[in-house]
């Protein structure tokens, strides 16, 4: 199971975010867990200073802007 | 180039929908149509142009420029960046903690949050096609000093002390760098993202500006804007100002409403002050620095540039009399 966080404040582009992952994994037919983080702390700690950031099993993959279907793809697939 | 956005709208208004130019419908409409064709394409063009030569420019690069940058320079510097950088008030907390992180100082930090919303990439180019450069370079000029100003006033009055608690505690993890794709494809992806993005975000800002815009253009006699905000009005530019203050559009939103006015006569100062105080001053950005500013830096934040603002207008009223 992939462990997935979309870091940001709530705006709508993180909303939009976690809602692309969360359907190209169902897509894809890939278990993950998604988790919305909103804590500035904890994004912060993430390194992440433009949301929505995109961590994926601990690891920071996108920061800034909605990101790209290719994108999302790789995380999923890899 | 321009005017095939003219002959474009002639031909819908005119031709087309078959209205009088004379008519007040007629004039309204074309300018409706002229600006959002006009508006919408220079903006998806300047948008995927600035987006392809950005592509390395990413927030942790301007903190990074800013933190190693001396006092002095470091102010110049966060203006010229907040002018280049594209800005989403959504990011606005986070980029604020990260530089404070950094330990930028707070005056450079908030010199760029103040520029970055006023003067940017979409403002100088629209001003420039539509206005020309003789405004464009105005509004450039006094946006950064207004912004390094502030910055500089921020940081004599020892205005740390006004940020929440919460944030001197938060320590940063290792700055994320996200590799950026530098390739043809890379950077015309990139530059697609931005347009549909940046467009997504403004598009209806504009549409309601050019509404507005329109409805100036066609329905608002000069009379009445050369009675009440006309230059031998006093309180022109501190009303403009103060109208300005709780309304928010971006700067692309603005420019059929600065191109409507000054069309009806009004004085470039007075239109510059509105424009400038809607877009860096309105109640949601105030509300998104409240979560990390207390209020007393807040109304020290509104009322600066308010005052710089009226000063502005009131300059270039005299100036360019």
């Amino acid at each position: 199971m992939k462990q997935i966080k979309v870091l940001g404040s709530g705006c709508k582009n993180c909303v939009t975010t976690a809602k692309l992952i969360e359907d190209k994994a169902k897509a894809l037919g890939v278990a993950v867990e998604i988790e919305k983080v909103t804590d500035m702390a904890a994004i912060m700690g993430y390194g992440v200073m433009s949301t929505p950031g995109v961590v994926v099993d601990g690891k920071v993959v996108h920061a800034g802007g909605i990101p790209a279907a290719s994108a999302i793809d790789q995380w999923l697939r890899t | 180039m321009l005017a095939l956005f003219t002959r474009l709208a002639d031909w819908i208004a005119y031709g087309l929908l078959g209205l009088s130019a004379a008519t007040k419908l007629g004039d309204a409409v074309h300018f409706f149509v002229e600006d959002v064709t006009k508006i919408f394409v220079l903006l998806i063009v300047i948008v995927f142009a600035i987006g392809w030569l950005r592509t390395m420019l990413t927030p942790s690069r301007v903190r990074r420029a800013l933190a190693g940058s001396r006092r002095g320079p470091a102010y110049l510097l966060a203006g010229l960046l907040g002018a280049v950088t594209p800005f989403c008030s959504c990011s606005a907390v986070p980029l604020f903690i990260g530089l404070l992180e950094a330990s930028v100082p707070m005056g450079v930090t908030m010199t760029f949050l103040i520029t970055s919303p006023m003067v940017n990439e979409v403002a100088v180019v629209m001003l420039a096609a539509l206005l020309g450069w003789k405004i464009t370079t105005l509004y450039f000029v006094t946006g950064m000093v207004v912004g390094i100003a502030g910055g500089l006033a921020i940081d004599a009055l020892g205005m740390e002390r006004f940020v929440e608690d919460y944030v001197w505690k938060i320590r940063m993890g290792e700055v994320a760098e996200t590799a950026a794709d530098l390739s043809l494809k890379g950077r015309a992806a990139y530059g697609v993202a931005q347009v549909r993005e940046i467009v997504g975000r403004v598009w209806l800002y504009v549409l309601i500006g050019i509404g507005i815009g329109a409805g100036l253009h066609g329905y608002v006699p000069a009379e009445f804007f050369a009675r009440y905000a006309g230059p031998d009005n006093p309180f022109a530019v501190p009303f403009a100002v103060l109208v300005g203050i709780p309304l928010y559009s971006n700067a692309a939103g603005m420019i059929p409403i600065v191109d409507a006015l000054l069309g009806k006569g009004l004085p470039v100062g007075t239109v510059l002050a509105l424009m400038m105080s809607i877009t860096a001053i309105s109640a949601p950005e105030l509300m998104i620095l409240r979560k990390v500013l207390k209020v007393p830096m807040l109304a020290f934040f509104a009322g600066f540039l308010a005052v710089a603002f009226v000063g502005v207008g009131y300059f270039f009223n005299f100036v360019l009399e």
